[in-house]
């Protein structure tokens, strides 16, 4: 299994990096997100992929019993999204409001302050 | 229980809450963001002396054991960190009074400057290296939505390069977590730096630290990440440009200064001459690439890179003289720095632009703002006895003693570029006489019936402008005190051992030094199991 995401979040990163270096800031936009859901995806993956077994603590046990999955990374992986959405958001709404100030769809229009 | 560490983060938090629920009442929000931030400074001041008496004030939130929870640490960088932070806070939120419009007072700009400071302190103080990715992007949205506040074409078109590098930035840090946990098995940054040194030298440690200093060169930025600065920096509302100016970079600086001495201090050997290098090329195209400019806020922009370089310099170094010198630089850094940006606010309020060009004779009709501006564009070139010679001081001593010489010779050769940046401003803002075809109308201006300047409202800006011209000057004459307060710092950061201990108690700390390489991999299966 961890083959198989390694791949996917390789692809996932080189898909993310590629729209990124595009012109238009709606592809900008969606190379920002792919990288976020490529970076989640791999702290899900850097503890191993556990199947079937939730950290429960059996009754009158202090530790659970055998090799369980690790919840941390879930819950960094569940916070990872939540700021991503936020911040996505409001990229979203920039690039809006962008696009209806410059009138285009083109970084290179964009240079005005730039040096 | 020492709630010193936790309120600089909860203060800023709770003052935006309550600026939030009077969103329609300004004058409410208005004495939200002074009474708020004299809150904060009297905090950090309280944090300042607490850690200047114990050396480290730690709290485990939630009262979970220290690898398992997120801890809290104030150590004498973070808490001199938190007590700038506390200035330059108070220091804006008067100064916004008079230079913030109503049409940005009403979109939430009070609420969103709270946010900000709560994200900068957070950062300060965490203990845990995923709480530290969260803390940015608090401090990140804060500042997305204050940069593109009033939503002029300029503001825009900086802030999708603004955005666009700090999200990668971020995700390059996220990402670098992600290995990190997945190498390491656990976020907290004391546990990280012992098993980082528990561990067998691997090229994986090395790409870490790579990673790291990518993402938090970016956010510093340091050459040849800077690109985003000063194209976005000029473009916000005055207050908000010196804020940034003020404390944003230097979250970033603060966090290379906190990975590279607690977690990857062993791959220095390696990293060192990359940073260095790095330092003296961020020194050098920050200057000149000021010295090509005649828009007052970009000259500053560029001079923030400059500056930068220094205090990546003093941790390049890597001996605790340079990275005592590394945090002066810092400190005199967001004083003098956040103090040239109002400066150039009040100077667009008088004459209407930031172009050079256009400006002229204020040595005549404001001698006590051009004598502010003399103190803090001097001392930023480092001409003694203000502030910006001690730290340049410091840190050329360390660096020939690291026998750096080329590197400190070139951080000397800066510093006289600086000084021609801020005698071109200096000319042409204070001591050339107003060109005739100044045709520019003060921008902004709340202007009485009579057609001059409204009094109340300059008055709330000089006031911040001279305490921290004044601050410039008492950190050069009293320069002794404070070097004590920067050796501590840096002796703190060259034995993480402290550090650590702090966060985990002593019984870690003695135990990882009978811990062979080894073993180190049951340890960590152990402890992930443990992980409630």
């Amino acid at each position: 299994m961890e083959p198989l995401m390694a791949l996917a979040i390789g692809l996932l990163y080189a898909a993310a990096i590629f729209m990124m270096l595009r012109r238009s800031i709606v592809k900008l936009v969606i190379g920002l997100l792919l990288l976020s859901n490529a970076a989640n995806l791999l702290i899900f993956t850097t503890a191993g992929m556990t199947r079937g077994a939730p950290p429960l603590i059996p009754e009158g046990m202090l530790q659970p019993v055998g090799e369980v999955a690790d919840p941390l990374p879930q819950a960094v992986v569940l916070t990872a999204i939540v700021i991503a959405f936020g911040v996505l958001a409001f990229a979203v709404v920039l690039i809006r409001r962008a696009y209806e100030i410059v009138k285009a769809d083109d970084l290179d229009k964009m240079k005005d302050t730039d040096t | 229980m020492r709630p010193e560490v936790a309120l600089p983060v909860l203060l800023p938090l709770l003052s935006g809450a309550i600026s939030l629920l009077f969103w329609r009442s300004r004058p409410m929000q208005r004495f939200i963001a002074v009474a708020g931030n004299v809150a904060l400074l009297l905090v950090s001041l309280w944090l300042f002396f607490a850690v200047l008496s114990d050396g480290y004030v730690t709290m485990q939130m939630g009262s979970w054991p220290a690898p398992f929870g997120i801890t809290l640490i104030a150590d004498m960088l973070s808490a001199v960190m938190i007590l700038m932070t506390g200035i330059i806070g108070l220091a804006m939120g008067i100064y916004s009074l008079a230079s913030t419009g109503r049409g940005h007072e009403k979109f939430g700009y009070y609420p969103l400057m709270h946010l900000l400071l709560a994200g900068v302190a957070g950062a300060f103080l965490t203990g845990d290296i995923f709480n530290l990715y969260v803390w940015f992007e608090v401090m990140l949205v804060a500042s997305f939505a204050l940069l593109i506040l009033g939503g002029e074409r300029a503001q825009m078109e900086g802030a999708i390069k603004y955005v666009t590098l700090n999200l990668l930035a971020s995700v390059i840090f996220l990402t670098a977590i992600g290995l990190l946990y997945g190498t390491v098995g656990t976020l907290n940054m004391a546990d990280i730096a012992l098993r980082l040194n528990e561990a067998e030298h691997s090229g994986m440690v090395e790409v870490l630290a790579v990673m790291f200093m990518v993402a938090f060169g970016i956010k510093a930025a340091a050459f040849p990440l800077f690109f985003w600065l000063p194209a976005s920096y000029h473009t916000p509302p005055v207050a908000v440009s010196a804020l940034f100016a003020g404390l944003l970079t230097k979250v970033g600086v603060y966090s290379l200064f906190r990975v590279f001495t607690l977690m990857f201090d062993q791959t220095m050997g390696y990293l060192q001459d990359i940073m260095l290098w790095g330092a003296v090329l961020t020194m050098v195209t920050g200057v000149l690439g000021a010295a090509a400019q005649y828009e007052f806020r970009r000259i500053l922009s560029f001079h923030i890179v400059s500056q930068i370089g220094y205090m990546i310099l003093g941790l390049a170094l890597y001996t605790p003289l340079a990275i005592a010198g590394g945090v002066f630089a810092i400190v005199h850094n967001i004083v003098v720095k956040t103090n040239l940006f109002l400066i150039s606010g009040i100077t667009h309020r008088l004459q209407g632009t930031y172009q050079l060009k256009k400006m002229g004779g204020l040595y005549r009709e404001r001698p006590w703002l051009a004598v502010a501006f003399f103190i803090s564009a001097f001392s930023l070139a480092g001409i003694p006895p203000l502030s910006g010679f001690f730290a340049k001081f410091v840190l050329v001593r360390a660096g020939l003693e690291a026998e750096a010489y080329v590197a400190t010779g070139i951080a000397l050769a800066v510093g006289f570029m600086t000084l021609y940046s801020m005698v071109k401003i200096w000319n042409e803002v204070f001591w050339k006489a107003l060109p005739e075809d100044n045709h520019v109308p003060p921008s902004q201006t709340p202007v009485g019936d009579d057609g001059r300047l409204l009094k109340p409202s300059l008055w709330m800006m000089y006031l911040p402008v001279i305490v921290l011209a004044v601050m410039s000057l008492l950190i050069g004459v009293f320069a002794e005190p404070i070097m004590l307060v920067m050796n501590l710092i840096g002796d703190q950061l060259m034995t993480p051992t402290d550090y650590i201990e702090a966060v985990l108690g002593a019984s870690a700390s003695a135990e990882s030094a009978l811990i062979t390489p080894g073993t180190q991999a049951d340890l960590v299966g152990e402890s992930m199991e443990e992980t409630p």
